[in-house]
């Protein structure tokens, strides 16, 4: 699925052309199948924290070759940075510095996860300090090279680092999971969730609910949580029923054709799934339409039917299930489909990014709303990914769009799915109403 | 020897169909077997049969291309069922899906099978189109021929005439009229007026798009080629609109003083296809799937339309008395009537001829009439003057509807609950079947 430039970029006179015009030379990016190993050793642990200590500990009992520095290291797989324990900036250069020397040893595909806490702290020096880590990840990501990636966990004051969301993030910015993540910085705010016991089946027993699910990024997720060990439960509209049949048939899942705006939709779900007798331990909320124009064209027509999908239908699904009270599984998680248009705006996008937007701030609401019930709600905001819809785009606005990122390329449907999959993992249980770019680092927004 | 645990009940289990489409419409260039297999994916996706062999699949289509021989076989391989499971293909023109119901359900009943599938399915945008029996005989003797001079001598007795292809026949072979002409002659002789038909085409409409709001086909119905429900329907059709449409049947009939059938209260040319899954209680049970109704009995009818001693389309005036009879139940005793809307006028009719003391007593040899229906349990959920009619796929439409309506009625009120269907067909025929509801 490369596009057409990049594929020419990657021919040798593309590739000697490009180098000589200083034209965009993206890298192919490792995912799953490319790259299966968990870590990309030898793996180094920066830091002289006790959680340091503990991390190193983690990944060497599970078999990965961990070093404490970069002497006699000719290439370097992953570098985890821990800074849990810094208290003025004057400490963060002494522990992140050796990474200066070693960034030419980054292998391809290369992983450098920070840990660290976030801002919000009394203490003007500790502050900034923490503050401080955000503009050194942000800025290394635009710095890395070769398909590799800069991500960072944020641990909530109080919350130990070998907390399962603080594993679980780690492992997954640490994985070819992440190919498209770069330049983000994940909160995990608690110790809820547990450690996945099936490593290579981490959604086996659960039952998941992905709406929008016929085509495109919404079928990516259904075959990725299938893969992960997943029951499916996919919906999409009636009109898209013969794609659904179909995935279900090669998911062996379960259909079910409704229109999320309808009114009574929430019921209806509710009433089928009690027919069937499912529990959803997973809801991935993707439903999502557009219908760009400038707001000087804006009609009701455009603009009621992308808030109707995007937002309101996810409000009254996710209250009809959590009223019925007997449709969610234990610990169930909500993950929702934001976008970057949600987060920095876009031109001739006001009705979806408003919508977009809404539903970052809803699934802050929802995590509240779900914490009673130990469930988490999360969004994931993708960027470029190449689907039918990007493809409909203008050819040029579509060529810049590709290239407006650290990674230089669109993503693809499955990158979302992986982040998606991630969220909904039993590990991810501290990490609450967050929103997760999957956008390689588009140079809109924060 | 009677086997001690046969006969036993066929269940339907439910059933699925593509939205129909008006001929030249959405479908165009789609073939049956695409409709077809369509519908069995989404039968397969919606019941979890991935990887099933079932006993047997049992579909057909009336407008059928020479090179479709094994219609349904090749759609059922298409599909993610067990290739072992078995087919067959039948065709009793609009009646063949209600005759492959009947011959799934009696071999369940029979104990040969436990579960089955009874399908059909028909574009008529995609019918065939022969060539003229002088070309095709100069063809078989040209590629008989042994030698080149053989082969030419064929050739020469070809005339440009022979060139034009011959569409399928729109009207009866032994007498030259179209169905619609048939049935105008039926509408004036019953004396149907063209108020009764619109009034009966608007409800039409005015309940299968109610029924597609509430979310009732959700579960029968699967969007396929971006159409998500029938395309002939109309929801905002008004008397109005319908009365100002001008008469298209009866227009060259003599007989027909006063022509009255118009596009709006006729059935228009459709493609599409329907599927039903039939299922022993055991099957059903081992399966997780929850029955919906039983098969109770079925009859089939023909008329002497021939030499004008009856209607074409009135078949199931006798056939449906035949089966009550049969189950001992009166007209009155339904719960819900399913009678296929081939034209407006042809319900109508049948339900006047029932009415009638002197047909009753003449024609059916009975002592008065069967009486009138309640026609609020007509057609309840709309039929096929909205949905429209690809001919194989109505009888798998109405029995799938009817067996989801007898099933949630029963769950309501806790009674069981008795519906009738009925389908005229060309050449004078008819098959009629009688479900009875199946609530846990």
């Amino acid at each position: 699925m490369t596009d057409a430039y990049t594929r020419f970029i990657r021919s040798a006179p593309g590739g000697a052309l490009a180098k000589q015009l200083g034209l965009p030379r993206p890298s192919r990016l490792l995912r799953r199948p490319d790259r299966p190993e968990p870590v990309l050793g030898p793996v180094v642990v920066l830091g002289d924290s006790a959680g340091a200590d503990r991390i190193a500990h983690l990944l060497l009992e599970e078999g990965a070759d961990v070093r404490r520095r970069f002497e006699e290291l000719r290439r370097v797989g992953s570098v985890i940075v821990v800074l849990d324990e810094i208290s003025a900036p004057a400490e963060i250069g002494p522990i992140m510095l050796p990474l200066a020397g070693a960034m030419r040893s980054l292998a391809p595909g290369a992983r450098v996860v920070t840990i660290s806490r976030p801002a919000g702290d009394q203490n003007p020096a500790r502050a900034a300090a923490r503050g401080g880590v955000e503009g050194f990840l942000r800025s290394l990501a635009h710095e890395m090279r070769g398909g590799a990636t800069a991500n960072g966990v944020l641990v909530q004051d109080g919350v130990a680092l070998d907390a399962p969301a603080v594993i679980g993030a780690l492992r997954f910015f640490l994985s070819a999971r992440s190919a498209f993540v770069t330049g983000q910085l994940l909160t995990v705010s608690g110790e809820a969730g547990s450690a996945t016991e099936n490593r290579s089946l981490p959604l086996a027993g659960r039952t998941a609910l992905v709406t929008g699910a016929a085509r495109g990024i919404g079928a990516a997720i259904a075959r990725t949580l299938a893969a992960d060990g997943a029951q499916l439960v996919v919906l999409d509209v009636s009109g898209a029923g013969t794609e659904l049949s179909r995935l279900a048939n090669e998911l062996r899942a379960v259909p079910i054709q409704l229109d999320v705006t309808a009114t009574g939709a929430g019921e209806r779900l509710v009433s089928f799934l009690r027919d069937r007798d499912l529990t959803l331990d997973v809801v991935v909320l993707n439903a999502g339409i557009t219908r760009d124009k400038l707001l000087a064209n804006m009609t009701p027509d455009r603009w009621d039917p992308v808030l109707a999908v995007n937002l309101t239908s996810q409000i009254t699904l996710t209250e009809a299930l959590i009223e019925a009270g007997d449709v969610l599984g234990e610990q169930p998680r909500v993950v929702s489909l934001a976008s970057t248009s949600g987060i920095a705006g876009n031109r001739g996008q006001t009705n979806y990014a408003t919508s977009k937007a809404g539903v970052i701030a809803l699934v802050g609401a929802l995590a509240a709303r779900l914490e009673a019930l130990d469930g988490t709600a999360n969004a994931v905001a993708p960027g470029f990914i190449e689907t039918e819809m990007t493809a409909r785009m203008p050819a040029l606005t579509r060529e810049v769009a590709r290239r407006l990122n650290s990674l230089q390329q669109g993503g693809l449907p499955v990158d979302v799915a992986e982040a998606i999959a991630f969220l909904c993992s039993a590990e991810a249980g501290g990490i609450r109403g967050e929103t997760l770019r999957v956008c390689g680092q588009n140079m809109v927004g924060k | 020897m009677t086997h001690p645990d046969f006969p036993r009940d066929a269940l339907i289990l439910g059933g699925n169909r593509i939205p129909f489409a008006r001929s030249g419409g959405p479908y165009t260039g789609i073939s049956n077997q695409d409709m077809l297999t369509a519908t069995l994916e989404g039968l397969v996706a919606r019941f979890g049969l991935q990887g099933e062999k079932l006993g047997e699949v049992a579909g057909g289509a009336v407008l059928k291309l020479a090179g479709d021989l094994n219609l349904t076989r090749e759609s059922a391989l298409g599909t993610p069922l067990d290739p072992r499971t078995p087919t067959i293909d039948m065709s009793k023109a609009c009646a063949t899906s209600l005759e492959t119901l009947i011959h799934v359900s009696n071999r369940i009943q029979l104990g040969q099978i436990d579960s089955g599938i009874a399908c059909g399915v028909d574009s008529a945008s995609d019918s065939p189109i022969e060539v003229t029996p002088r070309l095709r005989r100069i063809l078989h003797r040209a590629f008989a021929a042994k030698t080149a001079r053989q082969r030419i001598t064929a050739f020469s007795t070809l005339r440009p005439a022979d060139l034009a292809p011959v569409p399928p026949r729109n009207g009866e072979p032994r007498t030259g009229l179209s169905m619609g002409e048939h049935q105008a002659q039926t509408t004036a002789q019953w004396g149907i007026t063209r108020e009764a038909q619109d009034e009966l085409a608007l409800a039409s409409h005015q309940k299968l798009a109610a029924a597609y709001d509430a979310g009732f086909f959700d579960d029968l119905v699967t969007g396929y080629r971006g159409l998500a429900r029938d395309q002939n329907l109309r929801p905002d059709s008004t008397l109005e609109k319908l009365g100002s449409l001008r008469p298209v049947f009866g227009t060259r009939s003599p007989q027909v003083a006063e022509p009255t059938m118009t596009a709006g209260n006729s059935t228009p040319l459709s493609d599409g296809a329907s599927s039903v899954l039939l299922g022993s209680a055991d099957w059903a049970a081992e399966k997780g799937l929850t029955p919906l109704a039983r098969v109770v009995d079925a009859r089939s009818a023909a008329v002497d339309f021939v030499h004008g001693e009856e209607g074409l389309l009135m078949a199931p005036a006798y056939a449906v008395p035949e089966l009550l009879d049969a189950n001992d139940l009166a007209l009155q005793d339904l719960d819900f009537y399913e009678l296929h809307e081939a034209f407006a006028s042809t319900v109508l009719a049948t339900l006047k001829a029932w009415e009638s003391e002197e047909f009753c007593r003449e024609r059916l040899g009975r002592g008065g009439a069967l009486g009138s229906i309640d026609r609020s349990k007509l057609n309840v959920a709309g039929s096929s003057l909205a949905a429209g009619h690809p001919f194989a796929a109505t009888g798998g439409r109405l029995v799938a509807t009817l067996a989801k309506l007898l099933h949630e009625r029963a769950k309501e009120t806790g009674i069981v609950q008795r519906g009738l269907l009925s389908v005229c067909a060309a050449a004078g025929q008819g098959t009629v079947v009688l479900l009875e509801s199946v609530t846990d």
